[in-house]
């Protein structure tokens, strides 16, 4: 590396002392931290300082609106129409023909009843409840990011230099040290010399390549050790340390709460599903056994080595489809008491973080303990919510790497088992019920999958169901007298 | 008001929807939001598809979707999705920004118009036999029996065609819901 140390020494010297002692801070003060695993409470007093910026930020542009005789434009995250809470169709259509003056609700058609339908309509093509979770949360208040901002025309001068300080910040300082966290010192010295876009760029594909290539190793090392103790001993502290690293590169500032009801070895944990950084904020506390489909390329390679140290359970493509392959793999996982609780997101797909949608009910048919986990973001630090649709996997990385940081509560819930007489899907709801409730979230019967797919014709039916009736009568072969 | 702004200036027709359709610049706003929403391929206007995808579970959806679009257009860009929803704001709230009150009784009549064009798909200004069974079948699917079916569409043309000529033209239809509070059960009420 001798080709190197020549530029260094002449950067160096042009930057000054100060460079080098500030470097040395956060590497000391973050990276060593990391590797092995005790706190520094900054990040306390980073997220205070932060809040009361945007508080002021959003003052700031209000009192601008207001100069200009506007309103600010607010983003309402409980929809934009007013609705009537729980009313159903048969009641609906009760008001309808009472107000044409109908007498009783005698089985009939009225060429009126499609106002219902209509209206029913036109409110779900302006604000339905299920497509806005696939899209990421609206703030109130601005946290100078520009991709969550709708007032562009009411930042004053001051709000305008204070983001430029954010993005220099954010860019400049944030996203390469998060990178550079698994890098050795001397090389720190080297690359923030260089020009900002290449800098970053060059950093995060070095660093991937080195972190990756560091948890390989490790993992792979780890796995020759034949004494099975000092294996598994090993390999969860290679594990969490890469979790650690991975949740400091991010700057994850993650809560945990209750943590006397961590799931334990005999059954599976359940969590709702906003990022597939998901897996990461809960591994960074416990070491959980992963389920999966086995890819190809780098991914598999990530995937071969962790199998290597730690049983996860990774499937061919094949496989997957196999429902009772599965569900036999994962019953004989749980009931080795050596193995690592499993850590299953039911939901399938990445939702918003509003509301936690249809739980799959494979998980539940086991017959082991569940251990409820709910994971509940603060979007004002930066929005951890993966729109598949929008952004890949890379360009999301980018984002949360370029936000504030990444703050998120957790909370374990005391383990479920399944009752007497209830099936899977009742048990499943039971507990997505509970982790909606603790994590304060929407607790929805659609199925995340509907991201990608339309709605089972199975709603219509139970429309058209229930509006037979009401023209029918509810008698079975109710005959219509002729008129 | 202050002049508007440029925040309208990113929504299409902005300013001239603004008079037309009695909107506030902030419904305008959200309403564009909406749409680029579900414009989930950024083309800058919508086609069925992309409407019918927030109407799961609504048996005249299609039909609905239909309404939206000129007769043999396949899309449909901002103005033109605004203007229809116009047509479901509550009446009293309807004042262009130039002050003139619109009749209360044109605003009903431009619901009641939408309402009949859901029946009458082939626009010749009357809802036939066909046309109303059509519509029986797809707000009741397969719950019910083609001779039931038959005889409430029979008894609906009975009470409702003044003139037998066994269709419904506009006339009769609008006399057929004269009672309704069509105001109430057709307006769409937007949060403040």
């Amino acid at each position: 590396m001798a080709w190197l140390t020549v530029p260094v020494d002449l950067l160096s010297k042009c930057l000054g002392p100060f460079t080098d002692v500030w470097l040395t801070l956060v590497f000391g003060f973050l990276i060593v931290p990391a590797v092995f695993g005790f706190p520094f409470g900054i990040h306390k007093y980073y997220v205070r300082i932060l809040l009361s910026i945007f508080e002021w930020t959003t003052l700031q542009m209000e009192l601008k609106a207001k100069e200009k005789n506007h309103q600010l434009y607010k983003h309402y995250t409980n929809g934009i129409i007013v609705k009537v809470p729980d009313s159903t169709l048969k009641q609906e259509i009760q008001d309808l023909r009472h107000s044409a003056g109908c007498p009783s609700l005698e089985p009939r058609f009225e060429l009126a009843d499609v106002f219902f339908f209509c209206r029913k309509a036109l409110e779900n093509i302006i604000d339905d409840d299920v497509t806005k979770r696939f899209s990421a949360l609206k703030l109130e208040n601005w946290n100078l990011l520009t991709r969550s901002n709708h007032n562009f025309c009411y930042i004053s001068l001051k709000l305008l230099a204070l983001w430029i300080l954010g993005v220099l910040i954010r860019y400049g300082v944030l996203l390469p040290f998060r990178s550079e966290r698994q890098r050795s010192r001397f090389r720190i010295h080297f690359f923030t010399c260089l020009k900002l876009p290449f800098y970053f760029v060059f950093c995060r594909v070095t660093v991937a390549i080195t972190g990756i290539f560091l948890f390989i190793v490790l993992s792979t090392v780890v796995g020759l050790i034949p004494c099975t103790k000092l294996r598994t001993y090993l390999s969860d502290k290679v594990h969490l340390m890469g979790y650690r690293l991975c949740v400091r590169a991010l700057t994850g500032i993650i809560t945990y709460h209750n943590r006397k009801n961590k799931p334990k070895n005999d059954g599976i944990c359940v969590a709702n599903h906003t990022t597939p950084v998901d897996g990461i904020i809960l591994a960074n506390d416990h070491c959980y056994s992963l389920v999966g489909q086995l890819h190809g390329g780098l991914l598999g390679m990530i995937q071969r080595a962790m199998a290597k140290s730690s049983p996860h359970i990774w499937f061919e493509r094949a496989e997957v489809k196999d429902r009772r392959l599965v569900a036999k793999r994962l019953r004989d996982h749980v009931a080795d008491e050596n193995k690592h609780p499993v850590l299953i997101f039911p939901e399938g797909s990445c939702v918003n973080n509003t509301s936690v949608m249809m739980f799959r009910k494979g998980s539940f048919e086991i017959g082991c303990t569940i251990y409820p986990a709910a994971i509940k973001y603060d979007p004002r630090f930066g929005d951890a919510f993966w729109n598949s649709s929008k952004f890949g996997l890379v360009g999301y990385l980018l984002r949360m790497m370029s936000s504030w940081a990444i703050v998120c509560s957790v909370w374990y819930l005391p383990p479920m088992n399944r009752k007497e007489g209830e099936d899977a899907m009742q048990f499943a709801n039971r507990v997505k019920a509970a982790i909606a409730a603790q994590g304060g979230l929407v607790d929805l019967i659609w199925d995340a999958g509907l991201k990608r797919t339309k709605v089972k014709d199975t709603f219509k039916e139970d429309q058209q169901q229930l509006y037979s009736k009401i023209l029918l009568g509810d008698h079975e072969n109710h005959n219509l007298p002729e008129s | 008001m202050g002049s508007s702004r440029s925040s309208l200036s990113r929504v299409p027709d902005g300013q001239q929807l603004l008079q037309e359709t009695g909107f506030s610049a902030a419904h305008l706003l959200r309403l564009h939001q909406r749409f680029q929403f579900l414009d989930k391929d950024s083309r800058g206007s919508l086609r069925s598809e992309d409407l019918e995808a927030a109407l799961s579970e609504n048996p005249i959806g299609v039909r609905i979707v239909g309404a939206f679009f000129q007769p043999g257009q396949e899309t449909v860009d901002f103005p033109s999705f605004v203007r229809v929803l116009a047509h479901f704001r509550p009446t009293e709230k309807n004042r262009t920004r130039d002050g003139v009150q619109p009749d209360p009784a044109d605003s009903r009549n431009r619901k009641l118009k939408f309402a009949f064009q859901l029946y009458d798909r082939d626009r010749d200004g009357k809802i036939s036999r066909t046309e109303l069974l059509q519509v029986l079948r797809e707000m009741l699917g397969l719950q019910v029996t083609e001779e039931q079916l038959q005889s409430i569409a029979e008894r609906a043309i009975q009470e409702a065609d003044l003139d037998r000529d066994d269709a419904i033209c506009f006339d009769e239809f609008r006399k057929s819901l004269e009672k309704v509070n069509i105001d109430h059960k057709m307006s769409v009420r937007f949060l403040e």
